[in-house]
């Protein structure tokens, strides 16, 4: 019942204007509309990521899809995070896996076996796996109600009030963590340089810039996160 | 020192050099000697001390219980009477000898140490036999000269022969000790005690419950160790130890213990008539067969070592009829000259490089390389062959003469049917002594054809042995047969004319008869040449006799048989002489009324284990390999298979947790 | 707005990170899919956060300060991954995880893996000129 619910929700959700009831989901406000609007984008660019047959494809798509979660961010009042998101997924992390696709020496264009010959078995995992979370999720939230008016939840000052006030333990014990991955980067790119002196596949001067670069932003990209 | 304290000591002595030999006889080889002989000398003069401080009067006995243990008593007793004494002065006499000509037999072999420790051994065992007063003291004795013999008659464990001769010998002497050991706690059980001085109190008050059962019990092991028919077989094969084991134990000393034991516990067998005549039975077979297939044999120590039955079983004879002082007399007169018929034969297949006599008999001047073996083993033969004035004539006179006392009509020790079964097979065993005597003589001594092989000469401990004990062989029974009586229980154990006659005439028709044969069949030897000679002018004698054996079954095609027709023996036996050369088959019928079926049921037990039990236990394994197979299957190396598999686990774990949550 | 919008967006996203990990044959792209997983992840954190801390009088922000942390993470995440996959990818010649089988119960002659062998084989003898 509550999937035949979900569907009918995904399928009409936009098109609904009229409010029958105070919190129906057959009235949404215009914050829902745009909520669900760019969830639909968002999920079509996800599922676009983790089947197209392009490898870079893949990555820009992973942009699309990490960009609308920085909106829907944006649409639940919490700021800081939708521009923490910008900042680090999109600016950095795609940036990151293009770099490892080129240096792995990823076709370009169409490749067949971009998909294992899991693909069956995983599908059939995510159709169980989603059926189930939906249903229970959509069963245990149908009622519940974000009241978005009134001061941002997630404004810089909110955040960071609680982040230094409340989080600042977890929040140094994390700079160890983040300074243990560099540290960790490094290691692994010096024993691929020890090994790399003559290296059987690749030509020593790609496996160098390698190594540099998975240096660099690993760095980068953990000053980033601070 | 007491009387007692020299009785101790003269087990303890060959002990403790047995102990020390064991020690240090691999750090140091030089005490090896030293520790064997000194120790047996040793004894050999507390022995002769404590005989004659004994004097063949009253009995010593002395007893000490070290700790209570249970409900029949078992004591460090000691019971010197005036057979112990003899007897145990006998012992130290021939292990002496022995220990003395194995320094020359075995002078350069590597496990010199080890033996001698182990003849040591046993001669503290037979000494503790002798003495004890007790007799569980007794079975530990009797069970330690068992496993020495098992040692030594493997002690050219290289052979085949002699790791096959040793396991028969100890298995077949314990097949025998089983029942002799239920015996014993009978015994014990009926009279109280395993003090052989109030055994024989109960016997005399008449106390004993199962006295047929008892003496038929003991009488297996008996028969096992003093290897009577029907657990003789042993004794042939045995003879694949060094030659001087085969003189100490397996003619002088272990296999008399039998006879030695009955004739201590003799009024336990009288009490039972028919334990006599099945004694006086064995005693006849043992006889008669043995000197039939000791005129077969062409191995020299094969020959000995029937005699050695056939001896033993006069002396089981004597017994029989009811009088241990003649059984000892013979006990004592036979284990000097056989004794010495052993080491003599030891110089003979050294000097000659080969055991068979049919070898031997195509050898020209044997007799002038070894002149000492060639006299001493003349007069221990006619010793042997009961010719007077030798020693054995008196003894073996002694016995038939207590047999014809019986079948006179004299049966208050023993029934008539077992005096005239002893001595018909007495006097007709005699002929058969007589013609095998003379043959091994005529074959060793008198050979034609090519010169002997230099060996050359023979070490002085080996030969001054031999006339050590040709003294007694020569003298013993005159004087003996006088002074003994005293000694023993007092009967007369002189000739009688009756049967010195007839015993003296069946030796020489025996003789002459064996010499006509040879006469007429010497010639043979000169067309059939035969024979394989182990020539290693420097090596030791043990070395050669090693060699002899090892080549005698692949040279004869058997160990006990040569095709030789110049034989005496063939010529006398006719038609039997095949059969009498394999011991009248009773090993193939042994093996096939008791090797067979335990083998079958060997394999059927295999069978059995291999087949059925298996079948189960692989087929309990069945299930799980091929689970296990299954399981490996899925195995693929592949990451993200394992990942779904996870998943998909846990999704249908969440929903069944939420169905149960929701009580959907 | 109702929770169960960002709430259900956020399960198909992390279903669809999920097929992508299970799916994907590039190592690359499983790490783009566990991307996937960790946002799907992080927008619930924010929803419900955003919710409480309208609802609740008392809040710690609890749910933007795990969504700062679960970012921070998933960054040093993203870069450890890459260069253990620049170094397979360096030894093996193959960013392919199902050709990554060194744990399989046996090798079979026509494994697909086999050409990646003579690349491990030389690896393993600079390794011993390493240690000599």
């Amino acid at each position: 019942m509550t999937l035949a619910a979900t569907a009918a929700l995904l399928a009409t959700g936009p098109t609904t204007g009229a409010a029958a009831q105070t919190h129906g989901f057959l009235s949404p406000t215009g914050v829902e509309i745009a909520f669900l609007l760019v969830g639909l984008v968002t999920f079509g660019a996800a599922l676009v990521t983790v089947t197209t047959r392009q490898l870079v494809h893949a990555a820009l798509w992973l942009v699309v899809t990490l960009g609308g979660l920085a909106v829907e961010y944006l649409l639940l009042t919490a700021e800081f995070i939708a521009w923490v998101q910008v900042l680090i997924y999109v600016g950095s992390v795609v940036v990151l896996l293009l770099f490892g696709l080129m240096l792995t020496r990823a076709p370009i264009g169409r490749s067949p076996d971009a998909d294992s010959g899991n693909r069956w078995a995983a599908l059939a995992v995510a159709v169980a796996a989603a059926a189930a979370l939906v249903w229970v999720v959509v069963d245990a939230f149908r009622t519940t109600w974000i009241d978005l008016d009134g001061p941002a939840a997630g404004s810089t000052e909110a955040t960071g009030a609680s982040l230094f006030q409340n989080w600042v333990l977890p929040f140094e014990a994390l700079s160890v963590l983040l300074l243990a991955a560099l540290v960790g980067a490094i290691v692994l790119s010096r024993k691929a340089k020890a090994e790399s002196s003559s290296p059987p596949v690749n030509a020593p001067g790609v496996t160098k810039s390698s190594r540099t670069v998975t240096q660099g932003s690993g760095s980068s990209e953990q000053e980033g996160a601070r | 020192m007491t009387t007692t304290t020299l009785a101790a000591l003269v087990p303890l002595l060959p002990f403790l050099g047995a102990a020390a030999g064991l020690l240090v006889g691999r750090t140091a080889p030089g005490f090896a000697r030293p520790l064997a002989v000194l120790p047996t000398l040793t004894s050999l003069v507390l022995a002769a001390l404590v005989a004659v401080r004994q004097g063949g009067g009253a009995a010593v006995d002395s007893a000490t219980e070290l700790t209570p243990t249970g409900s029949v008593p078992i004591e460090l007793a000691l019971h010197i009477d005036g057979f112990a004494a003899l007897v145990a002065v006998l012992v130290g006499l021939v292990a002496s000898c022995v220990q003395i000509y194995s320094t020359g037999y075995l002078r350069s072999d590597p496990r010199y140490p080890s033996y001698a420790a182990l003849v040591s051994l046993f001669t503290s065992a037979m000494f503790l036999v002798v003495y004890s007063g007790d007799l569980i003291v007794l079975l530990v004795g009797w069970e330690v000269m068992g496993i020495c013999s098992y040692f030594l008659v493997g002690h050219y464990w290289e052979t085949p022969e002699a790791r096959a001769a040793s396991l028969k010998a100890f298995l077949v002497t314990k097949l025998g000790d089983v029942p002799f050991l239920i015996g014993l706690f009978a015994l014990a059980t009926d009279a109280g005690s395993f003090r052989i001085t109030r055994i024989l109190g109960t016997v005399a008050s008449g106390g004993l419950d199962h006295p047929t059962l008892i003496a038929l019990l003991l009488l297996a092991g008996v028969a096992g160790k003093s290897a009577q028919f029907p657990l003789h077989t042993w004794l042939p094969d045995a003879m694949a130890g060094p030659t001087p084991v085969s003189a100490l134990i397996h003619a002088a000393t272990m296999v008399a213990a039998g006879v030695y034991f009955i004739a201590r516990l003799l009024p336990v067998f009288e009490a039972s008539q028919a334990a006599m005549v099945v004694l006086a039975v064995m005693a006849a077979v043992t006889m008669t067969g043995s000197a039939l297939a000791a005129l077969a044999q062409d191995d020299i120590k094969r020959v000995l070592a029937y005699s050695t039955i056939g001896q033993l079983g006069y002396m089981t004879g004597a017994l029989a009829v009811g009088d241990r002082g003649a059984a000892v007399f013979h006990l004592l007169s036979h284990g000097a000259f056989k004794a010495l018929l052993f080491l003599a034969a030891g110089v003979i297949i050294h000097a000659a490089g080969t055991n068979s006599l049919a070898a031997m008999s195509r050898m020209r001047n044997l007799r002038d390389r070894i002149p000492d073996a060639y006299w001493t083993l003349t007069v221990a033969l006619l010793a042997l062959a009961a010719i007077p004035p030798f020693s054995g004539f008196f003894s073996k006179e002694a016995v038939l003469g207590v047999a014809e006392h019986v079948v006179t009509g004299h049966t208050e020790h023993a029934p008539a049917a077992a005096g005239w079964l002893v001595l018909v097979a007495g006097l007709l065993t005699a002929v058969l002594t007589a013609a095998y005597a003379m043959r091994l003589w005529l074959l060793a001594f008198r050979g034609r054809g090519t010169e002997a092989p230099d060996h050359g000469r023979q070490p002085l401990t080996m030969t001054v042995v031999l006339w050590v004990l040709a003294v007694p062989s020569l003298a013993l029974g005159g004087f003996a047969f006088r002074l003994l009586p005293d000694w023993f229980d007092g009967r007369d154990l002189g000739p009688t004319l009756t049967t010195s006659v007839l015993g003296t005439g069946m030796a020489l028709v025996g003789g002459i008869v064996t010499y006509a044969a040879w006469r007429h069949t010497t010639a043979l030897a000169a067309r059939v040449p035969l024979g394989a000679v182990a020539a290693h002018p420097e090596g030791d004698a043990a070395q050669v006799e090693a060699e002899a054996i090892a080549t005698h079954e692949p040279a004869y095609g058997d160990i006990a048989y040569a095709p030789d027709p110049a034989d005496p023996g063939r010529l006398l036996l006719g038609p039997l002489h095949r059969h009498a050369a394999a011991g009248f088959h009773l090993d193939a019928v042994y093996t096939a009324l008791f090797v067979r079926p335990v083998q079958a049921g060997a394999s059927l037990v295999r069978f059995l284990d291999r087949e059925v039990v298996e079948t189960y236990v692989r087929g309990a394994g069945a299930l799980p390999r091929w689970l296990g197979a299954a399981v490996r299957r899925a195995q693929t190396g592949n990451v993200q298979t394992y990942v779904s598999a996870l998943l998909a686990g846990t999704v249908v774990l969440a929903v069944a947790a939420v169905l149960v949550a929701t009580g959907a | 707005m109702h929770l169960a919008y960002p709430a259900v967006l956020s399960a198909l996203l992390f279903c669809t990170g999920l097929y992508g990990v299970l799916a994907r044959r590039n190592a690359i792209l499983v790490l783009m899919s566990v991307e996937l997983m960790l946002n799907a992840v992080n927008l619930n954190l924010v929803a419900f956060d955003v919710w409480l801390s309208k609802a609740a009088r008392e809040t710690l922000h609890s749910g933007q300060a795990l969504t700062l942390f679960t970012i921070a993470i998933a960054a040093a995440e993203i870069g450890i991954g890459l260069a253990i996959v620049l170094a397979v990818h360096r030894n093996r010649g193959t960013s392919d995880i199902d050709k990554l089988r060194d744990t399989s119960e046996r090798h079979d002659p026509d494994d697909p893996d086999h050409d990646a062998r003579p690349a491990e084989q030389s690896d393993e003898a600079q390794k011993a000129e390493a240690t000599a």
